[in-house]
C-alpha cells in the first residue's frame, strides 16, 4: 500500500498526541495491563498504555463487530407495529491506539463478509467511525505466523496510520490513509519528515512455516480425510478460539422480548458450538466435534479464498494462546500440508 | 512416570483397552492426550500442575467407543471421576484409573470405592492464592462485591469455555440454551454475563470438586473458580453435602420432600 507520508517522533511526542485526542473527546481504546493479561479497553491517559506483550487477549473486530448489538426495537400498539432501527448515525468515532498488523489486516476478510452480497449497515457504519493506528511488531512467539497467510509485522493494510518502534526513543509514523494523514497533519504537524527511513530491519523476524496455495489445494480434497477426527479430539468445543479471533464473523440472533415491545439482538456465535448448526428438526449436519473442526478450518483456509479471495485467517495467534487445550491452529495446518 | 507408562503398555498388549486418555507434552505446558497404542505411551506425562481436567472426557462417549477406557490422572480429576460416578455417569467396569501418589508410584483404581479410599488421603486443600481471594471477597460489604463481580464479569464474552472444560457441566443441553422459555439470555452483556455465571455456580454447588479448570481455560481471566469454590465451601458448611459422597439426606439441590420446612418451595 502507498504510504502518504512519513514522519518521525520520540516517546514524548508519540505519548502526546496520544493524550491530546483524549483530551479532544476522542473514544481511545488502547492495550491494557490486568494481571498477567493484557487487553484492550478504553483509555483516559497515555500512561496507561501497555508495554512488553506479544499480543492482547482479545482482536479489535469489536469495534466493527460488537459482541452483541441492538439491531432494531419495535413495540406494538393500537396504532399496528412501531420500528425503530438501530440509529448508526448516533456511533461515536472510535480510535484504536497500538493495534497489531494482524488485527488491522482482519478488517479484510471481516469487510469481505459483512458485504459480500448484503452491505451490511451497522457494520459499515461502525468500521467507518473506527480509526486503525496500527503498531508494528518488533516481536513475536511460537503462536505467530502472519508471514504464512499473507501478512507480515509491518503489514499496513487495513491501518489508518501505523507505528514503528525505531530504538528506544523514536518512532516512524507512517500515514496510509486519507484520515490517517489528516490525523497525522493535525496532531504532528511538526514532526520532521523521515521519508528516507526503512523499518525493515526494526520488524521482527517471522519464518514462512507453510504454503497456504499449497494449502489450499490440499482442502479442496481433505474434506473426507481422517485428519479431522485425529486433530479434533481433544477438542472442548467451546467457542473461545472463533471469540478472539479477529476474522470470525459468524452471529445469532435472539429476541429480546418483554410482552408486546423487545429488540433484536445480533451476538457471536461459533460453529465449535453444537448447537450451531443444529436444525429445528433435531437433525445436526455437523452432528461431531470433529465435523465442526473441519468446518472452522476449511472455512477460512479453502471457502472465503474460494468466495471472497481472501484467507480468513491473518496468523495473529490468538486461538492457539486462548485454547484451553492447546489446539494449535499452526500446528494443525501444518501436520495438513504435510498430510499425503 | 515409567512404572506408569509400563502399567499402560501391558494394558495395550493384553487387550485390556484400546484408549487410554492422559496428557502430553504441547505448545505451552501438559495437553489432554489420546492415546491409542503401546507406542503413543511414551508420550504421557503426568503431574499434579497438568492444567486442564482430563475427566471432563469421561463423559463424552462419541469419544472414547465402548470398550474400557484408561484414563491417566491427577488428583483433580479423580474427584471429578468420583463425584460422576455419585452421579451415576459411569459405572465400575467401564474405566480404570492411573494415578502417581505423592512418592511417585503407580497407583491403579478400578472403581469409585477405590477413588475414594485414595482420596481420603489426599483431600482437597485450597491453595493460598484462593484462599485469600476468597477471604478478601467474603469479607466485601455488598456493594463492593457487587462492583467487584460486576466488573469481573463485563469482560466475560460468553464463550463458555468454563462450561466445556468442567467434568461436571454434561448437561447435553444447558439452561442457557434453553429458548422455550429463555431462562438466561444467551448473549453477552453485563446483566446476562451475571446471569450465567450464577446459575453455573447454583448449578455446581455441592458438586463442583475445585479443580479450577474453568478458572484456566477463561480466555479473559475471570476468577469464576471463587464462585463455585465458594458455594462447595456453603454446600458443606450449610447441608454437609461434600463433592463425592453420597449424602444420607439426598443431594441438597435434586431432594425435594412435601415436609420441607421452607415455605416458599412448598
Amino acid at each position: 500500500m502507498e504510504i502518504r507520508k512519513k514522519i518521525q517522533v520520540d516517546k514524548q511526542g508519540l505519548e502526546q498526541w496520544l493524550d491530546r485526542m483524549i483530551a479532544d473527546g476522542l473514544r481511545v481504546f488502547a492495550p491494557v495491563r490486568s494481571g498477567a493479561k493484557v487487553d484492550v479497553r478504553q483509555i483516559v491517559n497515555a500512561s496507561e498504555v501497555a508495554d512488553d506483550y506479544i499480543q492482547t487477549i482479545q482482536s479489535v473486530k469489536r469495534f466493527a463487530f460488537p459482541k452483541s448489538e441492538e439491531l432494531f426495537s419495535y413495540r406494538k400498539g393500537a396504532d399496528g407495529v412501531e420500528l425503530k432501527e438501530q440509529d448508526v448515525d448516533a456511533l461515536p468515532e472510535t480510535i484504536a491506539w497500538k493495534v497489531r498488523p494482524c488485527d488491522a489486516a482482519g478488517f479484510t476478510p471481516l469487510g469481505g463478509i459483512f458485504n459480500w452480497d448484503y452491505k451490511d449497515k451497522p457494520f459499515n457504519a461502525r468500521r467507518a467511525k473506527l480509526t486503525l493506528i496500527s503498531f508494528s511488531c518488533t516481536q513475536s512467539d511460537d503462536a505467530c505466523f502472519c508471514t504464512s497467510v499473507g501478512g507480515g509485522p509491518g503489514n499496513t493494510a487495513g491501518s489508518d496510520i501505523q507505528v514503528t518502534e525505531l530504538s528506544g526513543q523514536h518512532y516512524l509514523v507512517e500515514a496510509i490513509t486519507e484520515k490517517g494523514e489528516a490525523m497525522v497533519g493535525k496532531y504532528l504537524q511538526d514532526a520532521a519528515t523521515a521519508d528516507d527511513v526503512d523499518k525493515e530491519q526494526y520488524l521482527a523476524k517471522i519464518p514462512v512455516h507453510f504454503n497456504v496455495k499449497e494449502l489450499f489445494a490440499k482442502l479442496g480434497t481433505a474434506f473426507d480425510s481422517p485428519i479431522w477426527k485425529q486433530q479434533s479430539e481433544r477438542c472442548l468445543g467451546c467457542g473461545a478460539c472463533a471469540f478472539v479471533c479477529p476474522t470470525c464473523a459468524c452471529f445469532d440472533i435472539q429476541e429480546d422480548a418483554k410482552g408486546s415491545s423487545g429488540k433484536r439482538i445480533r451476538c457471536w456465535d461459533s460453529c465449535g458450538f453444537s448447537l450451531f448448526t443444529l436444525h429445528t428438526s433435531g437433525h445436526n449436519p455437523r452432528p461431531t466435534q470433529s465435523t465442526r473442526w473441519r468446518q472452522r478450518i476449511l472455512h477460512k483456509f479453502l471457502y472465503m479464498p474460494d468466495r471472497l479471495a481472501v484467507t480468513g485467517c491473518t496468523g495473529c495467534g490468538r486461538c492457539s494462546r486462548a485454547c484451553p487445550v492447546d489446539m494449535n491452529i499452526l500446528e494443525h495446518l501444518q501436520s495438513i500440508t504435510d498430510h499425503d | 512416570m515409567n512404572e506408569l507408562i509400563a502399567k499402560v503398555k501391558s494394558m495395550f498388549a493384553d487387550d485390556v483397552v484400546k484408549l487410554v486418555v492422559g496428557f502430553e507434552k504441547g505448545n505451552r505446558g501438559a495437553r489432554p492426550f489420546f492415546c491409542k497404542s503401546a507406542e503413543e505411551a511414551d508420550k504421557l506425562i503426568l503431574d499434579e500442575h497438568c492444567p486442564n481436567n482430563v475427566a471432563v472426557y469421561l463423559t463424552k462417549k462419541e469419544l472414547l467407543g465402548d470398550g474400557k477406557v484408561a484414563f491417566v490422572v491427577n488428583t483433580a480429576a479423580l474427584r471429578s471421576a468420583l463425584e460422576l460416578s455419585v452421579e451415576n455417569q459411569w459405572k465400575e467396569g467401564r474405566f480404570v484409573f492411573l494415578t502417581l501418589n505423592p512418592g511417585g508410584e503407580a497407583v491403579q483404581l478400578e472403581n469409585a470405592e477405590a477413588i475414594a479410599a485414595y482420596l481420603q488421603e489426599h483431600p482437597l486443600a485450597v491453595n493460598d492464592e484462593d484462599r485469600q481471594l476468597l477471604d478478601s471477597i467474603r469479607s466485601m460489604t455488598p456493594a463492593e462485591r457487587w462492583k467487584y463481580w460486576t466488573y469481573e464479569m463485563s469482560k466475560c464474552i460468553k464463550c463458555y469455555a468454563c462450561r466445556a472444560a468442567c467434568p461436571l457441566c454434561y448437561c447435553t443441553k444447558c439452561i442457557v440454551e434453553e429458548n422455550r422459555p429463555q431462562w438466561i439470555q444467551p448473549w453477552s452483556a453485563p446483566l446476562s454475563n451475571i446471569e450465567w455465571q450464577i446459575n453455573r455456580a447454583m448449578h455446581q454447588a455441592g458438586r463442583c470438586t475445585g479443580c479450577g479448570a474453568c478458572k484456566e481455560a477463561c480466555p479473559v481471566g475471570i476468577p469464576i473458580h471463587l464462585l463455585t469454590l465458594s458455594m462447595m465451601e456453603d454446600a458443606m458448611d450449610v447441608f454437609g453435602q461434600k463433592p463425592g459422597e453420597v449424602n444420607a439426606n439426598g443431594n441438597m439441590l435434586s431432594t425435594f420432600r412435601v415436609e420441607d420446612k421452607e415455605d416458599f418451595i412448598r
